[in-house]
């Protein structure tokens, strides 16, 4: 019967696992649905800004602001990786990471140098390994990141632009399909693409007829400058909500397969231990039997 | 129609108010504002400080924001509201703390650092008072 105890005992210890990771599924789909929602809250604010930028950058086709050039030649490129801070999540960083590299290492045949911004936890885990040029971090956002955490670093690789430093920004994150997909996206922050303005045309043709040119206070060039910063700070902010819903997502998932998981071994490990009893009560009989017809 | 237009009032983080409005009075980098129907398209920073908007019923509602864009557009007002406190001696602040957590030097924080952060929650504070005292005034009268 030893046999069987280490089984029973092992059984046991799977299932308090599996009362663990059912109860982190529970907790990570209310925790997925309070991210969803803010995600769903940051949009109006990317969308508003979106099109003042595009009006603004329309009726000063003079001014040129430096964030919508193309640079000729590129000679840097920074990335800012949208990571999560915590582990358990199945593939989610794991993906991420390789779309990272897969770009990055095309533009290194390209000859161009790199730069990392790492936003969570797990991403400068991965730059330490990895070996990138990591320039800035910040981990310990949270399930509510706040704008005001993420200026730091945006401020850092804004900087590497402005100076040079950097000719291209990428954003990097997983973006929210659905509950049970997520992908990771490789998004080019700087120089803007040049659709942004046709995005917002689209959207409010009707509303807006004709464009004209606004008062303004202090200045044209003053005022596109913090706004366009403000700008590549909602589209960080945005990319970071997602990745928090797809963490979340990801985390679901994975502890409800463990949780599946668990239960198919308890049934494959009980199937075992009622055969090793039933083998120790046949045993048991058919001693007894040879016992009796030896007397 | 013609004595009232749609005010939104967004910040990254949230929807903060949206609806049909009469007036809205901001303050903006060169001193405070009154929006009526039929403003001119305008663009200006905003101060940290209160908004007001007016209803066509009379009623009022506050709001503050620290620092921001208003957009006036012929029937559209649309706030873009920092959820963020910046001074940019504080963003450099942060910047800087960034750049320190990629270095993982996770030394003492200067004493700098701290003095901006102060001087910019100082500023915040005032601005609410402000806000707060313009409600106060408002509550003395009716």
């Amino acid at each position: 019967m030893a046999a069987a105890k280490e089984i029973r005992t092992q059984i046991g210890s799977i299932k308090n696992t599996q009362k663990i990771t059912s109860a982190m599924e529970m907790v990570a789909a209310s925790k997925m649905r309070k991210a969803q929602e803010r995600m769903k809250a940051s949009q109006p604010y990317a969308k508003q800004i979106r099109n003042v930028v595009s009006h603004l950058a329309d009726a000063n086709p003079e001014y040129k602001h430096d964030y919508m050039v193309e640079r000729n030649e590129v000679k840097r490129v920074g990335y800012i990786v949208v990571s999560t801070d915590r582990g358990l999540c199945g593939g989610l960083n794991h993906n991420l990471f390789k779309a990272v590299v897969k770009d990055a290492k095309a533009w290194h045949q390209e000859g161009a140098g790199l730069d990392f911004c790492a936003l969570g936890a797990k991403a400068s885990g991965f730059f330490r390994n990895y070996g990138g040029n990591l320039v800035a971090a910040k981990s310990g956002l949270g399930e509510a990141p706040s704008v005001e955490g993420l200026i730091g670093s945006i401020k850092v690789m804004l900087e590497a632009y402005d100076e040079g430093n950097i000719d291209r920004l990428y954003v990097v994150h997983n973006e929210f399909i659905n509950t049970m997909t997520q992908k990771p996206v490789v998004r080019q922050l700087l120089p803007l693409s040049t659709d942004i303005g046709e995005d917002a045309e689209q959207d409010d043709e009707n509303a807006r007829p004709g464009s004209w040119d606004y008062l303004y206070e202090p200045d044209a060039k003053a005022l596109l400058d913090s706004l366009m910063i403000r700008f590549i700070e909602s589209q960080v902010y945005q990319a970071v909500v997602e990745n928090v819903a797809c963490e979340q997502a990801a985390r679901m998932i994975a502890m409800k397969s463990a949780t599946d998981n668990a239960g198919n071994l308890i049934d494959d490990l009980e199937m075992v231990y009622n055969k090793a009893r039933q083998a120790a009560i046949t045993q048991e009989i058919s001693e007894i039997v040879g016992g009796a017809a030896a007397v | 129609m013609a004595n009232s237009f749609t005010c939104n009032i967004v910040s990254a983080e949230a929807s903060i108010f949206s609806g049909t409005v009469e007036q809205v009075i901001a303050s903006g980098m060169m001193g405070d504002l009154g929006i009526l129907p039929g403003h001119a398209p305008l663009l200006t920073e905003l101060q940290p400080g209160p908004v007001r908007v007016i209803f066509d019923d009379g009623k009022e509602e506050n709001f503050f924001v620290s620092g921001g864009f208003m957009e006036v557009q012929p029937d559209v007002v649309t706030i873009l509201a920092d959820a963020a406190s910046r001074a940019s001696d504080l963003n450099e602040a942060a910047a800087e703390e960034a750049r320190q957590q990629a270095l993982k030097a996770f030394n003492e924080k200067s004493s700098e650092l701290d003095y901006t952060r102060a001087a910019a929650e100082l500023a915040e504070a005032v601005a609410q008072l402000r806000t707060i005292q313009q409600l106060r005034k408002k509550a003395g009268k009716g």
